[in-house]
């Protein structure tokens, strides 16, 4: 494959374009200078250090290793989904629901893909597993954060009208029904909407990525179509299991009702 | 008959208290007492230890969806979860008898008034007849009229057999319908003269 390699003197001077950035925070009085450098230079470093990581990983070959590091990256995405909580579930729950949600559908679709479609051989190829795995983890946080705060918020401010459906003779699932199928949509129309624009508006990074190393335009598009399904897959899967185990600890076996089992807000 | 022996509710000592079918007792004490809070746990919204038992049939034994069929709570503020009036009502019956037009099935939910909702709440609840009734100041937005109005259902669904337990601030309701009294004083729930 031909591509052209970059210098770090290329990214000296495309990094020198964050001073616009600098130029406007200063102008408008943004007040976020500091932390515009603190997100570059976070940036940096921790893409340099997956650079290594994946070439260390890349070298060995391994099995566990790349286990070993798709945990590593789901227990960042689940903590990302957690940050994003406005009013967590107490105890285990805060963390254990949208993690293993997004652990169970992620790692499915991904075997599907490897053993069955794109087949690299070992099966678990890490220069394949990886990249695609950390496409697929990223989408379906998106969804599963904003399916669950979409369903939290939706049944603390709806408690008096799902009770009155529960005081009614209503189960669990009956008085769950509306505030459940708003959160399952609120968390897959961003998938929906990004296949929709993909082409026209966006030209999705992985394809770009291909294209600029050279693979042919057509093959690429095939690669992009195959992971948008991929992403659509895990996404649906993830958003799911995270909004029905909320649906399900948000309530008990007595039909009732239990926003005693969430933070309190502003926590 | 509906039994409540030993039940556990926040704030208050443990509750027993017994009502017959066909009876109703009213309940008062000043507001944050637990007077909702003891309503809610005999309806099983709450966790809340204890027995309660209905004509033989114990809460534990059935199923909290089926429970609530037989025990209804009645909320002091009731939710809505359509958009339309007449997703929650199966007919109109009830709700003309208390003092709704017909083409209120239309009406969204966002229009009416707190007196309304509770009419509404009121009506729904009653339509499949629940054994025992609690009700949780079911009059306080009502005028005369409609209050009257709402007495007469309580007092027909009584001599149909319902058990009414009866949250109200008002003492003369308490005289017109109900044939015992309770007062919630310092967590603690005593017998009054009516």
């Amino acid at each position: 494959m031909n591509y052209i390699v970059l210098t770090y003197w290329d990214l000296a001077l495309a990094a020198s374009l964050i001073f616009v950035n600098g130029a406007v925070s200063l102008a408008f009085r943004l007040g976020i200078g500091k932390h515009l450098i603190i997100s570059a230079l976070r940036m940096c470093v921790q893409l340099g250090l997956i650079g290594f990581v994946l070439k260390f990983i890349f070298a060995q070959g391994s099995f566990w290793w790349t286990a070993g590091l798709g945990l590593v990256m789901v227990l960042l995405a689940g903590r990302e989904i957690f940050a994003r909580q406005s009013r967590p579930f107490i105890g285990p729950w805060t963390y254990g629901l949208g993690t293993m949600s997004m652990m169970f559908a992620a790692t499915f679709v991904l075997v599907f893909a490897l053993a069955g479609l794109v087949k690299p051989d070992p099966w678990y190829a890490p220069r394949y597993a990886l990249p695609l795995f950390g496409m697929l983890l990223g989408n379906t946080m998106t969804g599963i954060s904003l399916g669950l705060e979409t369903l939290i918020s939706t049944v603390t401010r709806s408690r008096a009208a799902i009770e009155a459906r529960i005081a009614l003779g209503a189960t669990r699932w009956q008085a769950m029904n509306e505030p459940m199928q708003g959160a399952l949509r609120a968390g897959l129309i961003p998938i929906i909407n990004a296949m929709a624009a993909s082409g026209i508006v966006s030209l999705p990074g992985m394809m770009t990525g291909q294209i600029l190393a050279g693979v042919e335009p057509v093959e690429a598009v095939k690669y992009q179509v195959l992971i948008m399904f991929l992403i659509g897959g895990t996404t649906a899967l993830g958003v799911l299991l995270a909004v029905g185990g909320a649906c399900w600890r948000l309530t008990d076996t007595r039909h009732r009702l239990r926003l005693d089992r969430l933070h309190d807000a502003n926590i | 008959m509906l039994r409540v022996e030993n039940l556990m509710v926040r704030g208050l000592v443990p509750v027993s208290f017994s009502l017959d079918a066909g009876t109703c007792v009213a309940v008062r004490g000043a507001s944050g007492s637990g007077k909702s809070l003891l309503l809610r746990a005999i309806a099983d919204l709450d966790d809340a230890p204890g027995r309660v038992v209905l004509d033989g049939v114990e809460r534990s034994s059935v199923a909290g969806n089926e429970w609530r069929r037989m025990v209804r709570y009645f909320q002091a503020e009731p939710g809505f979860w359509a958009a339309k009036l007449g997703t929650h009502l199966t007919d109109t019956t009830l709700i003309s008898r208390l003092g709704l037009p017909n083409d209120a099935m239309d009406w969204g939910v966002e229009r009416l008034s707190t007196g309304e909702k509770q009419r509404v709440s009121l009506a729904r609840g009653l339509a499949d007849k629940p054994s025992v009734l609690l009700l949780d100041e079911p009059t306080s937005g009502l005028d005369a009229d409609a209050t009257l109005a709402v007495e007469t259902l309580i007092t027909e669904a009584m001599s149909e057999g319902a058990h009414v337990l009866l949250v109200s601030h008002d003492l003369e309701q308490g005289r017109r319908i109900a044939s015992r009294a309770l007062h919630i004083v310092d967590g603690k729930m005593e017998e009054e003269a009516l």
